[in-house]
Formats: C-alpha cells, sequence, structure tokens
C-alpha cells in the first residue's frame, strides 16, 4: 500500500517547484494540455506553480484569463468538451465559489449526462488551507462541498513527490479532478522529487507513519501535524499509525478500514469546519464497517463551525496542530 | 449590418449628451432597428439579398419540421407518451434561421426551448423525444454531431461555447461554438462572464440571445431596463446585431454572416432574435396567472411559418400540392421517428450509476452491489 516514488534521478524540490515541474512535464508530454487561470500567465500565479511556463510553451498553451472564476470553469468545461485537457488554477480556494455553479450543475456530469460521449479531463488546481496568516477568505477548506458532488475526483496531496506523482495522475485522468494545493506546504517542506515523469494512483492513501495503537487519518496540511503528534506519542509508547488518505476521491477505504482493524482507535484530522466535514464521511465508514474493532468512539479534530479567522493572533486556535491531535490520541488511548 | 429599409433608422442619431435623448431612444425602439428581409406579409423589404430559392424551401422545411414537432409533442404529453416540455412553437424562425447557418463540425449548445435548433442541426428526433421522456437515449448525442444535450441550467452554456470555440480555435480548424439563451438568462453572469471571454481571447463563437419576451411569468421590461439587447455586446467590445426572429430569411443572413465573420478569425459576435413566446413556458404552466391575451396581441399575425408560406407561394417556390406533400413527409418522419423512441427500452436501475467515472470508483462499485442485490430480494418477495 505505500507507494513511493523511485529513488532514480531524483532533485530536492519544495512543494510549488514540484507542482512546477508536474505542468511542465504535462505541457510537454500532451499538447493538448492547456494552463489558464488568472495571473498564471506572465506572473506565473500568485504563488509561481506556473512560473516560467508561458514563456516555454507559448501564450495559447499557457494564458491568463479574465477575472471570472465561473467563466475560467465553464471555459474550461468547454474545451474538454472538445478535447483539450484543461488545467485551471483557482488563486484560492476561497475564490471557487463563483465557480461552484459551473462545478455543481456540470462538471460532474457530463460524463453521465451524455451516456460517456462526451467527458471531462480537467483539472481544477487550487490552494488551500491555513496556517500561513492570509487575509480573509485565503484559508478556506471546502474540499467536502466537491467529495460530496458526484462526478468529480478530490486529490489533496502533503508531500513534494506526492505533489507531483498526483498530479500527473489527475492531469491523464479522463475524468475532472480538483487538485486542492496546502498553502503551507508550498515552501515549507523539501524532498527528492524524480525529474521524470512517475504517476501515483488515484485511490491509494500513503501509511505515513506504521504503529499498533491508534489509526490518525489526515490528508493535505494536517499530515505534518499528525506526524508531530505521532512522534509525540511514540515517545509516550503510543503506536500511531498515520494515514494520508491522498484523494479523498476515491476513496481508500481498505487502507483505513485494515489499519482500524488492527488497532481499534481512529483519530479523524482536518482543518475544515466540523459540521458535515469529510472527516465525518471517513468516521461514518469505521463505524459502519468496523465499529466491533473500535476500543473507543472515533474522535474528529477539526476546525471549528465559525468562518477561518484571518486573525494573526489566534488563527492557530483554529486550525488543528500537534497538541490536539496528542490530546485526541491520549483521549482515545485512555477511554 | 445592413439595415432593413421598410423600418428605417431615424435620421437623428441619439445623443447621449441630448436632454431629448430618452425621447429618440424611444423612436429608436418604435423604428424597431432590427434586420428584416421579408415582411410579415411575406413581401421583400429589401433589406438584403435573399438566399436562394432552395434554401429558402430548407428553412421552411426545417421550420415545419420544427413546428411539427411541437404540436405533436403537445398532443403526445396529454396522451402521457412524452414528458413536460418547454414549447417553442412561434419561435421556429428564431432557431431554424440560426441553426441553419452551422455544418456538423461546428458546435451546438442548446437551452431547454431549443428543441428547433438541434434538430436543424441534426438531432435526430427520437433522440429529442427521449429527452423529453427522461430517457438516458435521449442523452446519448450522436457519434456525427457535436450538439449537446438540453441546458436546464440558466447561461451555464455560454461560457461552455467559449471553450469549445477556443479549443477549436487551437486547434487550427475553422468550426465555431453557437449558443442559446433566452431575455431573461441575459440577466445571469455567466452570459457576460462569456461574452467577456470570448471577446477578449477571441473566440470564434457566435451567441443567440432569443428574446421571447418572457422569462416563465417575467415580462422582459421586468428583467430589465434595457430595451435593446443586443446593445450587451458593445459592453464587451463584440459586435451586437439586432434581427426580427421571426423572419427566418433574416435570422439565416446575420447568423451566416456572424458564423463567416468568426471562421475568419474575427471573434464572436451577439445576435439578439426578437420573437414572442407564444406558448406557455411549459406545457404545464398555465400563463394566464402572469399575462394576458392583449400580451400577446399581434404576434399571430407575426407566424414565422405562415411568413415564409406566403412568401414562397407568392414567388411560386412553394404550392397547394408541394406544400401537402411536404406536410405529408414531415408527418411520415416524425410517427417513425416517435416509433423508434417507443422502441428505447426502460433503463435498468443499475444503470443510474453508469458514466459517472470510466473507471467506478470502488464505492460506486458497492453501491451498484448493493442496487443489484435489493432487486433480487424485491424479485424474490414478489
Amino acid at each position: 500500500m505505500t507507494a513511493t516514488a523511485p529513488k532514480t534521478d531524483t532533485k530536492t524540490m519544495t512543494m510549488i517547484a514540484a507542482i512546477n515541474n508536474a505542468l511542465d512535464l504535462a505541457l510537454e508530454q500532451d499538447d493538448t494540455v492547456h494552463i489558464f487561470g488568472e495571473d498564471v500567465g506572465v506572473m506565473g500565479g500568485v504563488f509561481r506553480a506556473t512560473d516560467g511556463l508561458q514563456a516555454k510553451y507559448g501564450i495559447d498553451r499557457v494564458f491568463d484569463t479574465p477575472l471570472a472564476e465561473a467563466a475560467i470553469v465553464g471555459m474550461g468545461i468547454g474545451m474538454g468538451l472538445a478535447g483539450l485537457k484543461p488545467v485551471a488554477e483557482i488563486q484560492f480556494a476561497g475564490f471557487l465559489y463563483p465557480a461552484l455553479d459551473q462545478v455543481l450543475s456540470h462538471l460532474g456530469r457530463y460524463r453521465h449526462r451524455t451516456r460517456s460521449r462526451y467527458h471531462l479531463p480537467m483539472v481544477v488546481r487550487a490552494p488551500y488551507g491555513g496556517g500561513v496568516h492570509t487575509p480573509e477568505q485565503h484559508a478556506d477548506s471546502p474540499e467536502a462541498i466537491l467529495a460530496h458532488t458526484p462526478g468529480i475526483k478530490v486529490v489533496i496531496p502533503s508531500t513534494p513527490a506526492d505533489a507531483k506523482g498526483l498530479l500527473l495522475s489527475a492531469i491523464h485522468d479522463p475524468d475532472p479532478v480538483f487538485f486542492f494545493e496546502a498553502i503551507k506546504l508550498y515552501r515549507s517542506v523539501k524532498e527528492d522529487v524524480p525529474v521524470g515523469d512517475y504517476r501515483i494512483p488515484l485511490g491509494k492513501a500513503r501509511i505515513v507513519t506504521e504503529g499498533d495503537d491508534v489509526t490518525v487519518i489526515c490528508y493535505g496540511g494536517m499530515v505534518e501535524v499528525a506526524q508531530k503528534a505521532a512522534a509525540a506519542a511514540q515517545s509516550a509508547g503510543i503506536g500511531v499509525e498515520v494515514i494520508d488518505l491522498r484523494t479523498l476521491v476515491p476513496l481508500d477505504t481498505d487502507t483505513i478500514l485494515a489499519s482500524v482493524q488492527k488497532t481499534g482507535r481512529a483519530v479523524v484530522v482536518t482543518e475544515a469546519p466540523r459540521t458535515g466535514g469529510f472527516h465525518s464521511e471517513i468516521s461514518a465508514v469505521i463505524a459502519e464497517e468496523a465499529i466491533e474493532f473500535l476500543r473507543a468512539p472515533i474522535i474528529r479534530v477539526t476546525g471549528f463551525d465559525a468562518p477561518y479567522p484571518p486573525f494573526t493572533a489566534i488563527e492557530d486556535v483554529y486550525r488543528p496542530n500537534a497538541v490536539r491531535v496528542a490530546r485526541a490520541i491520549k483521549s482515545v488511548m485512555g477511554y | 449590418m445592413t439595415r432593413s429599409k421598410s423600418k428605417p433608422r431615424p435620421k437623428t442619431e441619439p445623443n447621449p449628451t441630448d436632454a431629448a435623448f430618452d425621447a429618440a431612444a424611444a423612436a429608436y425602439e418604435q423604428a424597431g432597428d432590427m434586420f428584416q428581409l421579408i415582411a410579415p406579409d411575406g413581401t421583400s423589404t429589401g433589406a438584403g439579398e435573399l438566399p436562394d430559392p432552395e434554401t429558402r424551401l430548407r428553412l421552411y422545411r426545417e421550420m415545419r419540421r420544427a413546428r411539427h414537432f411541437d404540436e405533436r409533442g403537445w398532443v403526445l404529453y396529454r396522451q402521457g407518451r412524452l414528458g413536460v416540455f418547454p414549447p417553442f412553437g412561434g419561435m421556429e424562425a428564431s432557431q431554424v434561421g440560426t441553426a441553419a447557418a452551422l455544418t456538423a463540425d461546428d458546435w451546438l449548445f442548446p437551452t431547454y426551448r431549443d428543441t428547433g435548433a438541434a434538430l436543424t442541426l441534426g438531432l435526430p428526433i427520437a433522440r429529442a423525444l427521449a429527452y423529453w421522456r427522461t430517457s438516458p437515449h435521449g442523452w446519448a448525442m450522436p457519434e456525427n454531431l457535436k450538439v449537446l444535450p438540453f441546458y436546464i441550467p440558466i447561461a451555464t452554456q455560454y461560457p461552455h461555447a467559449v471553450g469549445a470555440a477556443l479549443a477549436e480555435k487551437r486547434k487550427g480548424t475553422k468550426n465555431v461554438a453557437m449558443a442559446y439563451i433566452g431575455d431573461g438568462g441575459s440577466s445571469e453572469g455567466d452570459f457576460h462572464e462569456a461574452l467577456n471571454f470570448a471577446g477578449a481571447l477571441e473566440a470564434p463563437c457566435v451567441f443567440i440571445l432569443q428574446n421571447n419576451g418572457w422569462a416563465i411569468s417575467v415580462p422582459t421590461r421586468s428583467q430589465t431596463k434595457a430595451t435593446n439587447l443586443s446593445k450587451r455586446a458593445d459592453g464587451y467590445g463584440i459586435p451586437g446585431v439586432r434581427v426580427d426572429g421571426n423572419d427566418v430569411l433574416a435570422t439565416y443572413h446575420v447568423t451566416r454572416e456572424a458564423v463567416e465573420r468568426a471562421r475568419r478569425g474575427e471573434g464572436p459576435t451577439l445576435i439578439e432574435t426578437v420573437t414572442y413566446r407564444v406558448k406557455p413556458h411549459t406545457v404545464a404552466d398555465d400563463p394566464s396567472r402572469y399575462r394576458t391575451d392583449a400580451d400577446n396581441e399581434g404576434w399571430d399575425a407575426k407566424d414565422p411559418v405562415l411568413r415564409l408560406q406566403t412568401h414562397l407561394m407568392s414567388e411560386g417556390l412553394l404550392t397547394a400540392e408541394s406544400e401537402a406533400a411536404l406536410l405529408k413527409e414531415v408527418a411520415d418522419e416524425f410517427e417513425a421517428a416517435l416509433k423508434e423512441a417507443d422502441s428505447y427500452p426502460d433503463p435498468e436501475p443499475a444503470e443510474i450509476l453508469d458514466h459517472v467515472f470510466a473507471e467506478p470508483t470502488p464505492q460506486l462499485r458497492r453501491q451498484r452491489e448493493q442496487i443489484l442485490s435489493e432487486q433480487d430480494s424485491n424479485k424474490d418477495n414478489a
């Protein structure tokens, strides 16, 4: 289950560099790949994900659009219908909402509503999540809305190597994929990433650390938080198995259930608002499929049912940290 | 765009700085300021060259096919043989004349009221019937056409047309994309965003705005302060054309010009076809709740099918005999299509999970098993 990147011909990259590298490779591999969005052309994106790509591949392949998210996604749908592979950037996940009509009404429905006469090999990339003191509206985690929408895959990487391998899979997937990138991880982590083409299949979770006592399920920006909590617990003699889901749709329930059957305890961590979040879906799957293995209630460590706070001084209260996750681990151990 | 000679523009152009601007604008509206090739009495206005006789007869046939579908649709609905569908009778010139300007290599993005446009491009009648019967066979669009299933949300198809058009341009073809919308739809953000995108990206699009006077119960005058919707194009730096939507020769003429412009790489055009929704919103709608006969007055006399019929007969291109033969052909074609639609099998329950992804997710596989096992247990209990 642990899919690791091949170790040959690697280069140390941040996540943003790995994403740029994947986009570069996709443009090179396939003439139908087109990248567009706000400020992605000349400027290379506000986070530089598309840095240098317009200069390398031309303004027809990598281009700036007018400032309107609904039309960015809507136009991408039309490009996909006509046989291109559109890769759209929404500047921040919190700016996605004007496009939700296109996403909910059309993006996930085209294969279905044309009985596969048409399909949409489209990728929508969006930076998401908090932890870097962004202004209001810049730190949202709307992944559950997308995961709840039929016909759309949802991918959220947690490492540079995963970001590259998953993004290439997403671009070459025949169906629409939302690709959320944790802003907090863009430049904070570096690792060796293969320079060539490699793909991580969608729907395969990664076991980050193995352990026998508690399973911590997370994705994206919460993986490093869970890892820190797991290290702390480990020092106290508690074996924590951290599972990085990588993709919410398709969901790798086999890996989740196998781990929970082994540990008998589950903590689910996201930074999204609590009610109706994807953490609740994971909890329900465990409750339905593995309740007889549980030795403690499933605990969700999440954001709160309030808008993500732009208040630097108290932002950290909202976003789960290692202390909160460690407390949850302690709690299920002491049940 | 040449203008109708029979409906001349006011001699003095409205001047926005003039205090008499409103009065001038009203006069402008009064004059119609829309392109027209044949007047309601079937006579040529001389505003432009008429299409050749063969094309005129083709447009007449297509309008007859569309009208027949609309009329038979009502009967079939009352017989329980068609679901709720939005009639378009009275709007045939607006739909046929525009769609007829395309080839099978072009894209068509129709709304739910545009069955007539889709049939004109070549959507088989049986598929259209299946769609309005809520059968998946109506969703399986023919491989040889780039026509999409009717759009139910309002205005969302407009950005799709921009994308399809841009894709054709990137692929180096001369193909264009045409999208339909109504006067109500032109209030939606997607309409405006699409016009702006198409202009900025020089996408080969033709946008048809069918101003039929009503968005369900809301008249255009309540929808917007604007009185000439073709001028919405001005805000996006693209040409806007206003045409008599009940004159099929005129709609065909202006749409062909717009299509040719797009093929030449000169970008998008917005065409407002001024027509009227003579019929209710859907066959299940009761328009007496929101409009009176007085609202509809005058529109029967502008009937697009009878207008061209009068014209063709006066030109000697159509006779009582050839008309009768045509109507019989159209009716026979429809009945054969109805028979074909009747032969489409009902979908199996598990088909609701088909075509979600190329490769079903584990979740979808399990849900399929669930449906199948529940079917089995239903059978066992029966």
